[in-house]
């Protein structure tokens, strides 16, 4: 006669808020312990590497202001992305979006440099937001009209963008003053978005997000369109029974995602860059690592801005013990990754109840 | 009390108790079967019975009881266990692999040669077509197999596993009355051959027709187990429902008004791009139900779809109200009053939207929900307080996400939309599969209420009984044509059980 335990699932009727957020903060606990490990692999101290990573970017006014630097164009991406991914439409290629974003506003400020900044600088978001919304037009068609899994298409089409923008700034676009580097010129003065202070905190664009997060939430909860989008997320049979137009929908949520994306481009060309750049050096990876700010958020556009300030600092304190403990750059990467798994392992957390029973074997 | 460990018990289950969240669904329930019996497990939808097998079969654990297989204590933690026990379930759905053949399936997962493993299964279906009558094509695929024959390689699969206890679970439902006979004559010959049956059904007649015990449940409680031989069709009624039957409801003669739906020569493909129907004309008038009788899988789902816009025919036309509406799509038809209850309820609803948003799925687009782009949800809610209330949807409230409510409460908030506006046409598929004789009874009513306000109610249903209380007309559907229009009052069961085998055909002229 022996006894082991074993464990049971059984779902939960009703998921109280403050479980949703227990798991949440505890499946992050659990993220950062296993980093932790990680870090102590490596032979550094996890406590001093948290602290490190804390301070660079809460602990000081240049870190907090570069935490929001970061965070906006996760925000901008992440809100997209909560609308595609409440209709269950996986658009995995907000960085492709970005970059074809950023490539608009770019060919509009080298081409348009008189004009004056209150035209420019509109007009720029403007082609922006077309741009990464075409872009995503494509995988959006290839879904509603041949199935085609828009995961895979819409990330392939990151890779296209990516190599879009090499091509342009080795070759056509490449500045006349750069000394040879993979730059377009500088932009003139009417395409640069004014900043904070001396921070490189570029405040319209951080307005447009916290604007356009409002305005994701009250068109998901409150619109006709939020309806149609919530019930093909649920069950795309039943939206189709009700006569609600799936390829509408789809096509919908892809260009809003896609177009915002686009301005999360707009946003790192004319506030932080000035110019076009090799794509690494436009975004270090934002329309990937807004999946899972999206995801953190619950997809909740009001929730995006929080864990886009959490994940923007996760990046700068990522700098900040790269140069401090001489870490590799693809620390944070996996830092993301880990956080990522914990986060949608943790749902099994919120939606059953687990027993722990002692079976007893004769 | 006997000995559960006797030997001539192939099974003996005590006590077993199985909650699910809101459900008792087995409640201290003791089940016993012979060595070499066909015992029917009898009882409604949702008595038990399936999950009680499951339990047996290894797929749930029990909360509480013991089990004895062949008079030893036995722990049944997966199906596996169950197998080397040797027992098999043949489920209602079966779980084939449609694109291979029948002895690739056969075989799946047995500890045969690694090459050309369907060699086995060839040698063991000669076997069991010469034994019992089982005979399928080992080459043939699964999806060009008729439900009977597919029934066949699940029973073939398990006697190739070595079971000697074989679990059929409604294995009539999908049948025609003709593989019905020949699928009870094989398990005639397998319990000949010193097989024991445990048969799944809440059929009264297949009960007399094929069991020499019987065990009837009733929302989670074993009531009787009888020799069969003993009792007779109304007694096991009465126990199987808790109350005398009433085999007729309550319904006044038809008054049918002007045709509301008529459908000429209607071509429709399935989901292979096979024809499904195969030129069916029919029509429909207010204050009229029109019973489609069939088993299913011979075109009705089709044609329903077509009817509501979700599948585009391929020929024929559809007129509502003299206007034609072919090929429409479903937003369309939802604004010409066209209703639709679908057979499977989860294709009408948004599982993690709230009763009142699920209330609303079709109108959310139109005054007085939508005010512009924008939602009402002060007009919502009331609407939704006003629908439960007169439809007694038993709801915590309307803010309720629609897939904690019940079955039963699940359909009262479908019927609720579909019905709430007095519909021109009300199409409503196998409306109470599924469902306990009080939310039958209610739905039935329900649809013929509607009929006494001028809808032209089209129904489609499995349930021969269904379709002779309510109809007042009867077309009988078989391989995607109408075999038949019948008045109700002229259809005797002997009749459509004969036309939905095909084997007989009314003239159209008379009926249309």
């Amino acid at each position: 006669m022996n006894n082991w335990p074993h464990f049971r699932l059984e779902k939960r009727l009703t998921v109280p808020p403050w479980l949703e957020f227990l798991t949440l903060a505890v499946s992050l606990l659990l993220a950062l312990v296993a980093i932790a490990v990680l870090f102590r692999v490596l032979g550094v101290n996890p406590i001093v590497a948290y602290q490190r990573i804390f301070r660079g970017a809460f602990g000081s006014l240049y870190g907090l202001s570069e935490t929001i630097v970061k965070a906006i164009p996760l925000m901008m991406c992440g809100i997209g992305l909560s609308l595609a991914f409440r209709a269950r439409v996986y658009n995995i290629g907000a960085e492709g979006q970005l970059l074809v974003g950023a490539i608009c506003a770019t060919g509009l400020a080298l081409s348009r440099p008189d004009w004056p900044s209150w035209a420019l600088r509109p007009a720029m978001f403007l082609v922006g937001f077309i741009g990464g919304a075409l872009w995503a037009l494509i995988p959006a068609l290839l879904k509603a009209r041949f199935r085609v899994d828009e995961t895979l298409s819409s990330l392939m089409m990151v890779y296209i963008a990516s190599e879009l923008v090499n091509y342009l700034v080795y070759g056509p676009w490449k500045g006349a003053k750069e000394m040879g580097f993979p730059y377009t010129d500088k932009f003139s003065p009417s395409a640069q978005l004014p900043r904070l202070l001396n921070t490189r905190i570029h405040y319209p664009t951080l307005i447009l997000a916290l604007v356009l997060a409002v305005l994701a939430y009250v068109l998901i909860q409150r619109t006709k369109w939020g309806f149609e989008i919530r019930v093909t997320g649920e069950n795309p049979e039943a939206a189709r029974y009700a006569g609600m137009n799936y390829f509408k929908t789809v096509l919908l949520v892809m260009l809003l995602s896609g177009g915002m994306a686009g301005l999360a481009g707009v946003g790192e060309v004319a506030g932080i860059h000035y110019r076009l750049r090799y794509p690494q050096g436009i975004s270090p990876g934002y329309g990937f690592t807004a999946i899972i700010v999206t995801w953190l958020a619950r997809l909740n556009p009001l929730l995006v801005i929080i864990s886009a300030l959490l994940l923007g600092g996760l990046l700068v304190g990522g700098d900040a013990i790269q140069v401090a403990l001489g870490l590799p750059v693809a620390t944070i990467y996996i830092f993301n990754g880990v956080i990522l798994l914990f986060v949608l392992g943790s749902d099994l957390f919120t939606h059953y109840k687990i027993r722990l029973e002692w079976r007893r074997e004769r | 009390m006997p000995n559960p460990s006797e030997p001539h018990l192939a099974v003996a289950m005590h006590g077993i108790v199985k909650r699910f969240p809101g459900v008792l669904a087995n409640d201290h329930i003791s089940f016993e079967v012979r060595a070499g019996e066909i015992h029917a497990l009898l009882g409604e939808n949702g008595a038990g019975k399936t999950t009680l097998m499951n339990i047996l079969y290894g797929i749930y654990q029990p909360d509480e009881g013991i089990i004895y297989v062949k008079g030893k204590r036995a722990t049944i933690r997966s199906p596996r266990d169950a197998i080397r026990l040797g027992i098999g379930m043949v489920h209602q759905q079966y779980r084939l692999v449609s694109t291979h053949t029948v002895a690739e399936n056969v075989v799946l997962g047995l500890p045969v040669s690694f090459f050309f493993p369907e060699r086995a299964a060839r040698r063991w279906l000669e076997e069991f077509s010469q034994k019992y009558g089982l005979s399928v094509d080992p080459n043939a695929r699964i999806w060009q197999l008729s439900a009977g024959e597919q029934q066949r390689v699940e029973i073939i699969k398990a006697l190739c596993r070595g079971a000697d206890i074989l679990i059929l679970d409604e294995p009539t439902s999908m049948l025609t009355p003709g593989e019905i006979d020949e699928l009870l004559g094989i398990i005639r010959r397998m319990a000949a051959e010193g097989h024991t049956i445990i048969f799944i059904t809440h059929k009264l007649d297949e009960v007399f027709a094929i069991s020499e015990r019987v065990t009837v449940l009733r929302q989670g409680k074993v009531v009787a187990t009888l020799e069969t031989a003993q009792t007779d069709k109304t007694s096991l009624a009465r126990l199987m429902v808790g109350r005398d039957v009433i085999f007729r409801l309550e319904k006044k003669p038809a008054q049918p008004g002007e045709v509301v739906l008529r459908v000429e020569a209607l071509h429709v493909l399935d989901d292979r791009r096979l024809p499904a129907v195969k030129g069916v004309s029919l029509t429909v008038s207010a204050g009229e139900i029109l019973g489609i009788a069939g088993v299913a899988g011979n075109g009705q789902r089709e044609l329903v779809e077509a009817l509501v816009g979700l599948r585009k025919s391929q020929r024929g036309r559809v007129f509502l109200k003299g206007q034609e509406v072919t090929n429409q799509p479903p937003r369309a038809l939802i604004e010409q009053g066209v209703c639709y209850i679908p057979g499977e309820r989860a294709m009408g609803l948004a599982p993690g939207l709230s009763v009142a948003e699920n209330l609303i799925l079709k109108d959310y687009c139109q005054e007085p929900f939508a005010r512009g782009a924008f939602l009402d949800y002060a007009v919502i809610n009331a609407h939704a307080n006003r629908l439960v209330d007169q439809y007694s949807v038993t709801t915590p409230s309307p803010a309720t996400p629609v897939k904690l409510l019940s079955g039963g409460n699940i359909q009262r908030v479908i019927l609720a939309r579909e019905t709430c506006q007095s519909p021109t046409l009300l199409i409503a598929a196998y409306p109470t599969s599924g469902l306990d004789v009080g939310a039958t009874e209610y739905i039935r009513q329900l649809i013929l209420q509607q009929r006494d306000q001028g809808t032209a109610v089209l129904l489609v249903s499995e349930d021969l009984e269904e379709i002779l209380q309510l109809s007042d007309r009867i077309a009988v559907m078989f391989e995607g044509e109408i075999m038949g229009i019948l008045p109700a009052h002229q259809a005797d069961l002997g009749t459509i059980g004969m036309m939905m085998a095909g084997a007989q055909r009314i003239p159209m002229s008379e009926a249309a």
